[in-house]
């Protein structure tokens, strides 16, 4: 009894990849977290698939901005002695 | 290399070199961003502008209770939503949208065919030019509001709260728009890895 109960609190693979990002971000609930990493130990696929998850967020994290042409450079040069002169006018932008 | 509040610093002594110094760090992030929304370039480079006009003019109100670049894409959203640009705060997220396709489960949930790992050097390659071209062009295809949480959490590496800030969302439905565009993001890659012939 014991055991079935157990195991219908297991999770499956279906139910582990859409817990991987609430995972990843530290926001599974203790008793999720524990049947989650349950789960991978005994899983090769899901671990696999925790892992390309991981790449790919890394692979995110590296890709770069196109960096800016001298003319556009040169334009906010201008733009800035412009809005320099100005003074703090205009609308309000907010405080952070 | 300068700091940001270094810079911020100098900048509020009027150093002009200070001001291009940011611009050259952050315009490419802010344009990223920015094109999630605008209908073309040129919208998108203007709105980029008057976030740096905000910046110019707003340098004196910024407290540093968030970071630098948080600020500058909070100003950058507020001004997308003032324009009525980018009108969706919290609005329903839509139907649920599977992280993986259900055919590739049976019916008790477990994984149907094994699932392989990428190759051991994975990382690299995916970091290599070609595979940041797929990413990118992955990034592009995303739904505008998962564009913008990829954006701004894995790109940008700001914290899930301070994206739930610049965006104006629940921290709920940032983690569901994070898990999707993730989710979406690592299945193309494996496509196109599939193609490649791994």
């Amino acid at each position: 009894m014991m055991r079935l109960l157990q195991r219908r609190h297991d999770l499956v693979c279906q139910q582990v990849v859409e817990l991987v990002s609430d995972y990843l971000e530290d926001a599974l609930s203790r008793s999720d977290r524990k049947r989650f990493e349950a789960h991978l130990r005994n899983c090769p696929n899901c671990t696999n698939y925790l892992e390309q998850m991981r790449a790919t967020i890394r692979a995110t994290g590296a890709l770069q901005p196109d960096d800016l042409s001298p003319d556009a450079l040169q334009e906010f040069t201008e733009l800035y002695r412009q809005w320099s002169a100005e003074g703090p006018s205009g609308p309000p932008v907010g405080g952070d | 290399m300068e700091t940001d509040a270094e810079l911020l610093a100098r900048l509020r002594s009027g150093d002009e070199g200070a001001f291009m110094t940011m611009v050259s760090r952050y315009n490419g992030s802010l344009l990223r961003l920015a094109r999630t929304y605008a209908p073309s370039d040129a919208v998108a480079e203007e709105a980029v502008q008057d976030t740096w006009m905000g910046v110019v003019r707003g340098m004196e109100r910024f407290e540093g209770r968030s970071s630098f670049k948080t600020w500058l894409f909070h100003i950058l959203m507020n001004r997308a939503r003032s324009a009525g640009g980018r009108e969706h705060r919290n609005l329903p997220i839509g139907d649920v949208e599977p992280a993986v396709d259900p055919a590739r489960f049976d019916a008790g949930g477990a994984w149907a065919q094994p699932l392989g790992g990428w190759e051991a050097d994975a990382d690299d390659r995916l970091v290599a030019a070609s595979w940041s071209s797929t990413l990118r062009d992955a990034l592009g295809q995303l739904p505008q509001r998962q564009r913008e949480v990829v954006i701004l959490r894995d790109v940008e590496d700001l914290t899930g709260q301070d994206v739930c800030e610049v965006l104006g969302i629940s921290e709920g439905n940032q983690r569901v728009l994070l898990h999707r565009g993730r989710s979406r993001l690592r299945s193309m890659l494996d496509a196109e890895l599939a193609a490649r012939g791994r």
